[in-house]
């Protein structure tokens, strides 16, 4: 299986094919509906937003509390769809790439097409898989959102799928 | 008569709460060791291995299996015989899930509908009650993700759509959800009843166990003809393709009008947490 450490290179993201498994390591943000609701509001207002989403990789997820001596609860992804309508303005913003699970729209594949990015799909259901390759979680915006807030997490050998790629080819196809 | 105070109530489901959150039903556990053995597709298999080994996982760490804890699903059938005493029934089942979700370290997911706002402990519950004969009371407890329910439909179908009707729009269900409610699926189905009934015959149907069939012939031969027509939809684990889209098929019926044929399909991920007792 390929290992791969964010932020990924042209060259990383030109080697990937939908359907490659792969591992990532580095640091990837937490965002589902409530934040990027409130991501898209403040772009809007053409406010600064409270941490860099240039070159930054979105993880479409909601973590569990963290049990005592974890870094993170259990933290699968939920479904990506829900963030159709908000993903091609943040990829055209800058976005590194997102991880999440299932279809996204012809609009956001055209949309990593167009930005040389990808979209990772990880193993929806595996929470607590994935919850052991966090080494360290902080919320960084919108705590007020709870589960549903940025956090910033710092993973290891976090297992994906290439969902979509930089070519246009998606694993749902 | 037979006094059941709602403090035992509360304890059990407090258990079964805790229990749920972390553990698979030994049904579902099977059915996804037997994906994982049957399948044979790259992307699909890698991800069938990765869910047993995240619940063994879960189970053994007192993990989430899922980070989507669910609403709390709680399905009581109280035996006319039993008088209820102590607190208040719905205040007890909420009582139990507040506590629960938080010793659990259990994600609380929900909220008001319009404003958005966490209610902060994942109450209220979701509590249905019936009235049946004896003095016992059956518990059934099932936490629900929402990347499965979302995926979930009713039709109303015309009576001339008979059986035929029955198996496209539970198949049809399926094949719109597509990879999206992590698929491999169960799908829970209630046949007949009135617009709210057939939707709670779908979740009952989904509590019981995989491998088992409905007790009529007729309506056991829907299950395995939708079950077959959906793991022919080539979806598979995550929607990698394969041929285990679905890890089972239930359907439960009641009488419905005769100028309507209500179908109602509760879709399940594989993360199947249900939990019964009797008191």
């Amino acid at each position: 299986m390929k290992k791969l450490t964010l932020p990924l290179t042209s060259k990383d993201i030109k080697e990937l094919h939908a359907g490659d498994s792969i591992q990532l390591t580095g640091v990837i943000l937490t965002a589902r509906d409530c934040a990027h609701k409130r991501i898209k509001e403040i772009m809007e207002k053409g406010e600064p937003l409270p941490f860099e989403l240039k070159g930054a990789y979105i993880y479409y997820a909601g973590p569990c509390p963290a049990k005592p001596g974890m870094a993170s609860g259990s933290c699968g992804p939920t479904t990506s769809a829900r963030m159709d309508s908000f993903a091609p303005a943040l990829l055209d913003a800058g976005l590194g790439g997102m991880i999440g699970k299932g279809e996204m729209s012809d609009e956001v594949r055209r949309a990593v097409v167009r930005n040389e990015r990808v979209y990772f799909a990880a193993i929806g259901g595996a929470g607590a898989l994935y919850a052991e390759a966090i080494k360290k979680s902080e919320c960084i915006a919108f705590p007020d959102l709870l589960s549903e807030a940025v956090y910033r997490l710092e993973v290891e050998n976090f297992p994906a799928v290439v969902s979509f790629d930089s070519y246009g080819n998606s694993i749902y196809d | 008569m037979r006094k059941i105070d709602t403090q035992e109530i509360e304890s059990v489901i407090y258990k079964m709460a805790l229990d749920a959150g972390v553990s698979l039903t030994d049904s579902c556990k099977a059915a996804l060791y037997a994906a994982r053995d049957e399948e044979s597709e790259g992307a699909a298999k890698f991800a069938l291995g990765a869910l047993c080994e995240n619940f063994e996982l879960a189970e053994r760490e007192k993990m989430p299996v899922c980070q989507d804890t669910g609403m709390a699903v709680v399905m009581m059938d109280i035996g006319q015989e039993v008088v209820l005493e102590g607190k208040f029934l719905g205040d007890a089942v909420n009582d139990a899930v507040r506590r629960a979700y938080k010793d659990g370290y259990f994600r609380k997911s929900v909220c008001d509908p319009v404003t958005r706002k966490n209610t902060g402990d994942n109450t209220p519950a979701v509590l249905h009650t019936t009235i049946v004969p004896g003095d016992k009371i059956h518990i059934t407890y099932m936490p629900k993700g929402f990347g499965s329910e979302n995926m979930s439909r009713i039709y109303m179908l015309k009576p001339a759509q008979g059986v035929d009707g029955i198996v496209d729009a539970i198949v049809e269900t399926v094949k719109i959800a597509g990879s999206r409610p992590c698929p491999p699926v169960i799908a829970g189905v209630g046949i007949g009843g009135s617009f709210d009934t057939c939707t709670y015959l779908a979740k009952k149907a989904l509590a019981r166990d995989l491998g088992t069939h409905n007790a009529r012939d007729d309506i056991a031969k829907i299950e395995r003809r939708a079950y077959e027509k959906i793991n022919a939809l080539n979806i598979g684990c995550q929607g990698f393709h394969g041929n285990i889209t679905a890890l089972g098929v239930n359907c439960e019926w009641a009488p419905t009008h005769i100028a309507g044929l209500p179908v109602a399909i509760n879709i399940q991920c594989h993360c199947m947490r249900c939990r019964k007792e009797v008191l």
